[in-house]
């Protein structure tokens, strides 16, 4: 297909979802929950037709181009456009934003109808969707920008969806108040991250004098032989950006806190697309990061801490989103290590793959979620043997709560096995290969961040040992999960797609095709030839494997009686594993550390400052008004002699003056 | 200059100075008013002194003849009020005096150190300032002053019937009765 | 007689005047001493007249005089009506702004 033809599409991928969002808003309340559906799903299925349309011409022309929709600013010598950026990096992510985010609109469609039921507010069914293809919009501007000012549109739009759909159930939760919590956590911890991104902006456009990718990063070099500092804060600020959307340490925090939202929230922007955004970002500027070793480092070093670190906490949670919330961070730090070394394909790679297991993960969590609340609400409607304290506190999210679902929900066993395997790195579904570039890539550069990498994989491999185990295997531990049934097929089709492209998502960048490489290097600077070291391939095998054996003798062999027994490993590890359950107190740490000072600042400044020393400045000088009027106003004493001797002092100091002129 | 001179222009400044203080000391307001016609009247001895005999005669018969009786009249329509000759306002009179010595040791500086020295008055013709002089002045040189002067006392005249009327809007007049009370008998 | 005659006389005058208006509170006589002040001005303007040769001055204390018998008509009527209504003409008496 010819290129010239295809590229006035562009536009189109954003124009679709909006299109979605205003028929649903102008009709959706006729349409019925099909109607709002079908419409939504249709605008997030067509705009990934004109992104398969798109690539499809790129094949003949990998270059690519920017299509100029409008002129936005137009301010002495600079500008700024919408143009829209298609290139094979680009419509990658779109690719992947697009179809994955279709599987999850269908999908929604089951999922929501029984969400809005159980939470007992069905009329919420279309600001779901409008939500959700609002997104679809941003994320789109996001990718398919030509300059940075169009990405900060699109990066803060999807941190406002982000914001709306976390807090989509926001009189829920905890107190009523923890899911509108969430929601505001997840938006102020972006603030932070959004802030260093906007510097970087800020900075690039003073020292570069245009936002444009081309110019920007066509000047680079240059730039960065005379004022290395500068690259060198562009790339940290927007390194904090990067960690602030792509949840890496240290602002990571609010990313677990999100799965507050409707699961296929958390499978569509918390795991596949929006948390990619800043692995994007720096694969986009690679031009910008490979200019400096150090930013190339602490990028890395950022990602491998966090890779290890979220493995860790995902060990000691009970929450079958939180494992999958954990995992997502530890498997974006493998992204953002990639990038960091400049393995930039493979870090797209990963993200792809991981694109595909991840939403799978969590919509088959979605899944045993309805399964469960279904078994719950049926054990509750026939009014069986139980004590009611316990039914008030059932939290269908529990793993506890869960076991031998394998045989009350066969599909979504067998999918999740899929997806879990991919995400432990088994050969030969996709999450090996893409994993193992980026081993392997770290194992031939940065020997130390490889074995950090290795042990973060292993934690992979056992923690999802630990929840398939937890989740599927053994008996049920609550009527709930005894009473668990498949789910409907606008849930499970999507999970068989998402299934298929995870175990041969692989074949995408397979050791002797490279194709994405091939794809990619067209729109990525400095990308260098994977190497495919075998002995890399087998250790990283091994360990999965290892991870996974030792997983199922602590978890599977003996399964768990019943709901309240303590995890098999909390008495060996003792104080440690109470750290991993409580997430190394970081949250704490932060109350402690950022927010309760921050609060009291506040409060400082609003009570003695504002109130003291602001308030008193004003009243201040009307009191001293007030007080030299009421001493002058002795003087106004109403007695008209004593106006007449004022009268007589001013004749007296006139005629002194004249008298001593 | 000789001597019967000066002992003229000495008791007349002599009483010029004795009646005034006379006023502002006599507790009693027709006193006051007295004091003033005395003064008056002494003032103008000097206006004739000073070759004016037409101001020297509507001195001594506007102000001390029709202003004064106006003054005793009023005196007399409000009973003359004997007030206290204490001072409510602090200060106020020593401040007053000193004041008034230090206007006055001011004014005779300033003629002393700030003037040319004047001479004495020179002979005044005979012809100076007669009333027909004066006539010929104010209606041709000052016409519109004078026109204005006019309006002034019209205006106060008005301003003064106005202010001195009885009745207000919120008393009743009590002498007149209403008719709807009934007349006895 | 020399002008600084006439002159100490007439300041003499309107400082006494002036004593009488700040230290009585006695109405009428505060107009009568607002008068001895007229008259301290009108001496000089006579004495200063004659000193000139110029009829000028003569014609002033003309205006003057006129001035004041208006100013003293409505003083005087004022103080009927405060009078009137306060019962009083006590100058301390009447140091608020309403009546």
């Amino acid at each position: 297909m010819n290129f010239e033809t295809v590229l006035p599409l562009a536009p189109w991928v954003v124009f679709f979802p909006v299109l979605g969002i205003i028929l649903n808003l102008l009709f959706g309340k006729r349409l019925g929950e099909k109607g709002i559906g079908v419409i939504a799903s249709l605008a997030a299925g067509l705009s990934f037709g004109v992104a398969a349309l798109l690539a499809l011409g790129l094949t003949g022309h990998p270059e690519g181009g920017t299509y100029h929709l409008l002129r936005w600013l137009a301010i002495g010598d600079f500008t700024a456009d919408w143009n829209f950026r298609v290139d094979t990096l680009s419509v990658t992510m779109m690719l992947v934003v697009a179809g994955v985010g279709t599987l999850i609109h269908i999908y929604s469609i089951g999922y929501m109808h029984a969400d809005v039921r159980h939470e007992g507010d069905p009329a919420r069914f279309r600001r779901f969707f409008v939500f959700l293809n609002l997104f679809v919009a941003a994320m789109m501007i996001l990718v398919s920008a030509d300059n940075f000012l169009m990405l900060f549109v699109g990066w803060e739009g999807v941190g406002l969806c982000s914001y709306l759909l976390i807090g989509f159930w926001f009189e829920k939760g905890a107190g009523g108040i923890a899911n509108a919590q969430a929601a505001k956590k997840a938006f102020v911890v972006n603030r932070i991250g959004d802030f260093g991104l906007l510097i970087a902006i800020f900075l690039i456009f003073y020292n570069f004098g245009s936002l444009d990718f081309e110019t920007v990063f066509a000047q680079a070099p240059q730039v960065a032989a005379v004022l290395p500092g500068v690259i060198l804060a562009i790339t940290l600020f927007m390194l904090l950006g990067v960690t602030g959307k792509s949840a890496q340490l240290p602002l990571y925090v609010w990313l677990p806190d999100a799965m507050a939202g409707p699961t296929p929230v958390s499978a569509l922007i918390h795991a596949a697309t929006m948390v990619t955004a800043g692995v994007y970002l720096v694969a986009r500027s690679q031009a910008l990061y490979q200019q400096i070793a150090l930013a190339q480092d602490v990028v890395m070093w950022v990602g491998a801490a966090t890779a290890l670190f979220a493995a860790t906490i995902a060990l000691g949670q009970y929450d079958i989103k939180k494992v999958l919330a954990y995992s997502t961070i530890s498997q974006l730090g493998f992204m953002v290590t990639a990038v960091g070394m400049g393995a930039a394909v493979a870090g797209m790679f990963h993200l792809v793959t991981h694109a595909f297991f991840k939403a799978l993960l969590f919509l088959g969590a979605g899944s045993v979620i309805l399964g469960l609340e279904h078994g719950h609400e049926h054990a509750a409607a026939h009014g069986s043997h139980t004590e009611e304290g316990h039914h008030a506190a059932f939290d269908p999210q529990d793993m506890r709560n869960m076991g031998g679902l394998r045989g009350k929900m066969p599909l979504t066993f067998w999918v999740y096995l899929i997806g879990a395997l991919a995400l432990a790195g088994i050969a030969p579904l996709s999450g090996f290969f893409s994993k193992d570039e980026i081993l392997a890539d770290a194992s031939l550069h940065h020997p130390a961040v490889y074995v950090v990498l290795t042990a973060a994989a292993f934690l992979t491999a056992f923690y999802v040992a630990r929840q398939l185990a937890m989740v599927f295997f053994g008996k049920p531990r609550s009527e709930a999960a005894a009473g668990a049934v498949e789910s409907p097929p606008v849930v499970t089709v999507p999970l068989v797609i998402l299934a298929v492209l995870a175990a041969v998502g692989g074949l995408l960048n397979f050791p002797t095709t490279h194709w994405l490489e091939k794809w990619l290097e067209h729109s990525l600077y400095g990308v260098q030839p994977a190497k495919f070291i075998l002995s890399v391939a087998l250790i990283s095998l091994a360990v999965a494997l290892a991870g996974l054996l030792v997983g199922w003798l602590i978890y599977g062999r003996k399964p768990l009686a019943d709901a309240r027994q303590p995890d098999p490993l909390a008495r060996p590890l003792n104080g440690l594993f109470l750290a991993l359950e409580n997430k190394w107190w970081v949250d704490e740490l932060y109350q402690a550390l950022v927010v309760r000072p921050y609060l009291r600042l506040a409060q400082f400044l609003a009570q003695p400052v504002d109130q003291g020393v602001i308030d008193g400045l004003v009243n201040g000088v009307g009191n001293l008004m007030r007080a030299t009027a009421q001493s002058w106003r002795r003087i106004q004493n109403g007695y008209v002699r004593s106006y007449a001797l004022t009268i007589l002092l001013g004749v007296v100091l006139v005629i002194t003056y004249l008298v001593l002129r | 200059m000789d001597i019967g001179v000066l002992l003229v222009y000495g008791i007349l400044g002599l009483t010029v100075i004795v009646s005034a203080i006379g006023l502002i000391v006599s507790r009693n307001a027709l006193y006051s008013a007295l004091f003033l016609v005395v003064n008056f009247i002494a003032v103008g001895l000097l206006y004739l002194a000073l070759g004016a005999p037409f101001i020297a005669f509507a001195q001594v018969t506007v102000y001390a003849g029709s202003i004064m009786v106006l003054f005793i009249f009023v005196i007399m329509l409000l009973g003359a009020e004997n007030l206290p000759l204490t001072e409510p306002l602090r200060g106020q009179r020593a401040l007053g005096i000193l004041l008034v010595l230090i206007f006055l040791a001011e004014i005779v500086l300033y003629y002393l150190l700030r003037t040319t020295p004047l001479q004495a008055i020179p002979i005044i013709p005979q012809t100076f300032a007669s009333p027909a002089e004066i006539g010929m002045i104010l209606f041709n040189r000052y016409l519109l002053p004078f026109e204005v002067t006019a309006f002034i006392l019209l205006a106060a005249t008005v301003g003064a019937i106005l202010l001195s009327k009885h009745e207000g809007p919120t008393r009743p007049k009590p002498g007149i009765q209403k008719p709807e009370t009934p007349v006895e008998g | 007689m020399p002008m600084s005659y006439y002159l100490i006389l007439s300041a003499a005058m309107f400082a006494i005047g002036v004593l009488g208006v700040i230290l009585r509170r006695n109405p009428l006589v505060v107009f009568m001493s607002l008068e001895l002040m007229f008259n301290a001005a009108n001496l000089v303007f006579v004495a200063f007249s004659a000193y000139h040769q110029i009829l000028d001055g003569d014609l002033f204390v003309f205006f003057v005089m006129t001035t004041a018998a208006a100013e003293v008509a409505v003083g005087l009527a004022l103080m009927v009506a405060i009078f009137r209504a306060k019962h009083t003409i006590d100058l301390d008496e009447m140091s608020m702004l309403k009546g």
